[in-house]
């Protein structure tokens, strides 16, 4: 029993070690500014935030060192579209938050609003933000309608807090989007255009004493007027080319609307036009095989082609694993993309994409010192973060996964005397 | 029992026997017999035929040999299909091909032992969801290669990735789902142009949520006692299917005739199972669960040669070593189900720490292609939690386990004298997420090289279509 108790001793004293202000000393720095990369920086942290960033290993009075010779400086990981905090087990273990079944409130899918299901004990927060992810957009997978609601954008520190809600909404007008409405492209785009225009033509929102007869509910058309207006990107996801040369005409029937590019398995064929009309992409760099008919231009060289043309990207689309990012931007380097494109797609690409830039996905001043140590290239697979920091606060580098594997590493070393239950290492 | 004559040979004695002995009663003493009723155990056969290759020596190269052997700067002589000699220098004849590996590994080629590739093919629609016979709980009889379509893009990307050999599963909604067939990584016209010569035929079977899940509804089994009261049935189903043939075959060679059981497909492939001559491959993810299997399996007197996805044999890595049974496992797949809940990036190392046969599987057309990669995440997760296992010894996971669990070890899997030459040629360390496969040679023949085009497989549906024999 003394010794359990000294376990639990040591575990709650390192948890709570953590300094406000912090130097990370000597580390090669990957600051996604003008200042580049550099070879051997020192990162200074004051109060939550990026103090500034400063070539050499010159530390001021009051912070705590931190030694980072031989490793890597990046800012956190920005998830670029997961469902983080929303889903504990996708399948068939109780509810999912990331899925929603038809209900009065909503029409078209616009309303719902995440912000009032994240979770900050799932243990995916956990598990991600030990392995670099620091914030990411979260969003619903399905609402069987036209559009996937209103998504948000957190924080994975303790409290996952939500650094921005109606972050962004997403619509699906590829086949499976178009299953959702009509069962066709020629019923989907009709529905889309409709619903704009019946929320631009209507100014002031209907009460519960006035008459509606909108395509809309009165909460959807709420929603979609900050779509409108262009302060809530809109995702719109298509693969094939034909689609997102669709996506492209919209955008000019609509220029007030940010859009994004989402999945564009094929969006290397309409690359330069991406380009020439700004509309940034969130893809998936592996997807390589013709899936279905939308997905028959499918290469490992879609990112890299992209980047050529000038188009910004993200990676990182996946809720559990969001982790395996650094991998798949390792795959898309291994096919073309920069090295230093690779590194912004999972950094300042998304926070550009999600209109965070001004708080995430840089090391600048100001900022929130969401910062990580690799051991190495974070983009290879046998690398890891070593530390990571949230807000300026070095976190706990265990999960519910690290206590497992220690339980039973314990148990195998043991040789099985002690019952596994009792094992808390 | 002997299931070994083909149906002509059936057809043949029956002839024979009429035209000598009239099939009649001609002998006082004895009773007249038909003809024997035998099985053909081989009914579709492999027509698989190498790549021809020549010669060829790769130097200066880092070797992996497969079976715990590093060699720095040394040599590899394949011939005939076969590997010839692996050293630091090796003898070869003159008008060998060389080949510079400065800089460059050689490893054996990938083994999957875990894919859907053929029966969910790409493009994966409904028309060609054919892996899952999701009719009834217990479904033996039905064989994976006849699901599968050959045409599969995903046969050449995982060729890009260095797999020349993957065993094809039906899916996981049934308790006993079928049988596996183990194809050549070498895409052709038919599943039998690809079938692994010889290899033994694996049955997939089944644990936990998929078969309550699918059933729950529809008669059962809808809990995990139900699930095991299937498997039970059907192992004494065959157990007396199997008693009924011994009967038979011992009246006849007593000089009876006896009439020979009705052949019962489902079965047939149990009974091949508890002969020792079909391997069982079981989808099972807790520990608890597998622990169960294991006793089930001392039961009914089989083997289970590995268990699938084991997200949980971390714990019971001791258990599995006892039983010599392998683990095929994912990096770090987790959570998507409550039986994958516990999934940590250590499981692999763990396994083979415990000394326990441990197999990086990918059931993912996506995963296949990089199953290198999942090796070396796995493999350094392992060094940081204190495991340091060498990477010589930690790609025994990638061919020589899998060939084990598969049958086919003695003929590939390793860079050892005599075996079949699947090797890999890689641009540089393959536990490196930029590192891609430069010579993929399956039996000495060139499948694949990253620098000619022409080598990459095109099939037949991207064949005319956007991308055709694009960068992929």
């Amino acid at each position: 029993m003394k010794k359990l108790l000294a376990v639990i001793v040591a575990v709650a004293m390192s948890a709570s070690a953590s300094a406000e202000n912090t130097a990370i000393v000597g580390g090669k720095v990957f600051t996604q500014t003008n200042q580049g990369i550099l070879e051997s920086a020192t990162v200074l942290i004051k109060d939550g935030k990026i103090e500034r960033i400063t070539e050499g290993n010159t530390v001021p009075d009051g912070y705590t060192k931190v030694d980072a010779t031989g490793k890597v400086v990046t800012p956190g990981l920005v998830g670029a579209l997961t469902s983080l905090g929303l889903v504990e087990v996708s399948s068939w273990a109780g509810l999912v938050d990331a899925s929603v079944e038809t209900t009065p409130i909503s029409s078209t899918g616009a309303a719902m609003d995440v912000s009032y299901a994240i979770n900050p004990d799932s243990t995916l927060i956990g598990v991600s933000r030990l392995e670099g992810v620091t914030s990411a957009a979260t969003t619903m997978e399905s609402t069987e309608q036209l559009f996937h609601g209103l998504g948000a954008v957190i924080s994975l520190n303790d409290n996952t807090d939500i650094l921005k809600s109606k972050a962004f909404m997403v619509v699906n007008v590829g086949g499976d989007g178009a299953e959702e409405t009509g069962g066709s492209r020629a019923a989907l785009w009709v529905t889309l255009e409709q619903v704009l225009s019946e929320v631009t033509s209507v100014k002031n929102i209907p009460g519960p004493g006035s008459e509606w007869h909108g395509l809309t509910t009165r909460a959807d058309l709420a929603a979609l007027k900050g779509v409108v207006a262009g302060d809530i990107p809109l995702f719109m996801q298509a693969d094939r080319a034909a689609d997102i040369r669709q996506i492209i005409a919209f955008k000019k029937r609509h220029p007030s609307i940010n859009i994004v590019l989402l999945h564009g398995v094929e969006a290397w064929r309409v690359a330069d036009e991406l380009a020439a009309n700004d509309i940034p992409v969130i893809i998936d760099p592996q997807l390589n095989l013709p899936g279905n008919f939308e997905q028959l231009g499918a290469t490992l060289a879609n990112a890299g082609r992209l980047e050529a043309a000038g188009v910004t990207i993200a990676i990182g689309m996946e809720t559990h694993n969001i982790r395996l990012a650094t991998q798949h931007a390792g795959n898309a380097v291994a096919n073309g993309l920069s090295h230093e494109a690779g590194i912004a797609s999972l950094t300042s690409g998304p926070a550009k994409i999600l209109g965070l830039e001004k708080q995430v996905g840089t090391l600048a001043p100001g900022k929130r010192a969401d910062v990580v140590i690799w051991s190495g290239d974070p983009l290879e697979v046998t690398e890891v973060a070593e530390q990571v920091y949230i807000n300026g606060k070095a976190i706990d580098m265990t999960s519910r996964q690290t206590k497992l594997r220690e339980r039973y590493q314990t148990l195998q070393m043991q040789g099985g005397s002690m019952p596994s239950h009792y094992i808390r290492k | 029992m002997k299931h070994t004559h083909s149906r002509l040979t059936l057809a043949f004695a029956c002839l024979f026997s009429v035209m000598v002995a009239g099939c009649g009663d001609n002998s006082a003493d004895k009773q007249a017999q038909d003809a024997k009723v035998e099985i053909d155990s081989n009914p579709y056969p492999s027509t698989y035929k190498p790549i021809s290759g020549e010669a060829t020596v790769i130097t200066n190269v880092t070797i992996l040999d497969g079976v715990g052997k590093r060699i720095d700067n040394g040599m590899v002589y394949f011939a005939d299909g076969k590997i010839a000699a692996v050293g630091e220098t090796v003898e070869y004849p003159e008008g060998t091909q060389v080949i510079d590996g400065q800089g460059k590994w050689v490893t054996p080629g990938i083994i999957d032992n875990h894919s859907h590739l053929g029966v969910y093919p790409s493009p994966s629609v409904g028309s060609t969801s054919d892996g899952n016979e999701m009719v009834k709980p217990v479904t033996p009889g039905v064989w994976a290669e006849h699901s599968v379509w050959a045409q599969d893009s995903g046969f050449g990307r995982a060729l890009a990735g260095g797999v020349t050999a993957l065993q094809i599963l039906p899916g996981s909604g049934n308790l006993i789902g079928g049988r596996s067939v183990v194809l050549k990584n070498v895409p052709n016209r038919t599943m039998q142009d690809m079938k692994f010569p010889d290899a033994p035929y694996g049955m997939k079977m089944a644990c936990g949520e998929n078969p309550k899940r699918v059933y729950g509804d529809k008669g059962g089994p809808m809990t995990r006692m139900g699930n095991v009261r299937g498997y039970r049935q059907a192992w004494a189903d065959a157990q007396d299917y199997l008693r009924q043939w011994e009967r038979y075959d011992k009246e006849y060679a007593d000089g009876k005739n006896p009439k020979a059981p009705k052949r019962d497909l489902d079965l047939e492939t149990l009974a091949g199972v508890l002969k020792g001559d079909i391997l069982v491959h079981m989808h099972c993810y807790r520990a608890d669960e597998m622990t169960t299997m294991i006793d089930l399996m001392q039961e009914f007197d089989y083997k289970i040669a590995s268990f699938h996805h084991a997200v949980e044999a971390y714990k019971i890595a001791d258990k599995l070593k006892e039983n010599n049974i392998c683990a095929a496992l994912w990096a770090d797949w987790w959570g998507f189900k409550l039986e994958a809940y516990d999934g940590i990036r250590e499981n692999i190392p763990l396994v083979h720490t415990a000394g326990a046969c441990a197999i990086v599987h990918s059931d993912d057309e996506l995963g296949i292609q990089r199953l290198n990669q999942e090796a070396a995440k796995a493999w350094s997760d392992g060094k940081r939690a204190g495991m340091n296992i060498p990477m010589e010894d930690a790609w025994t996971w990638l061919s020589a386990n899998p060939a084990k669990s598969l049958g086919i070890f003695d003929k590939t899997g390793s860079l050892e004298t005599g075996k079949n030459a699947d090797l890999v040629l890689w641009n540089g360390n393959p536990f490196s997420t930029y590192t891609k496969a430069e010579r993929v040679y399956i039996d000495g023949g060139l499948a694949y090289s990253l620098d000619d085009k022409m080598s990459w497989p095109v099939s037949d549906f991207e064949l005319g279509q956007v991308g055709e024999g694009d960068a992929k």
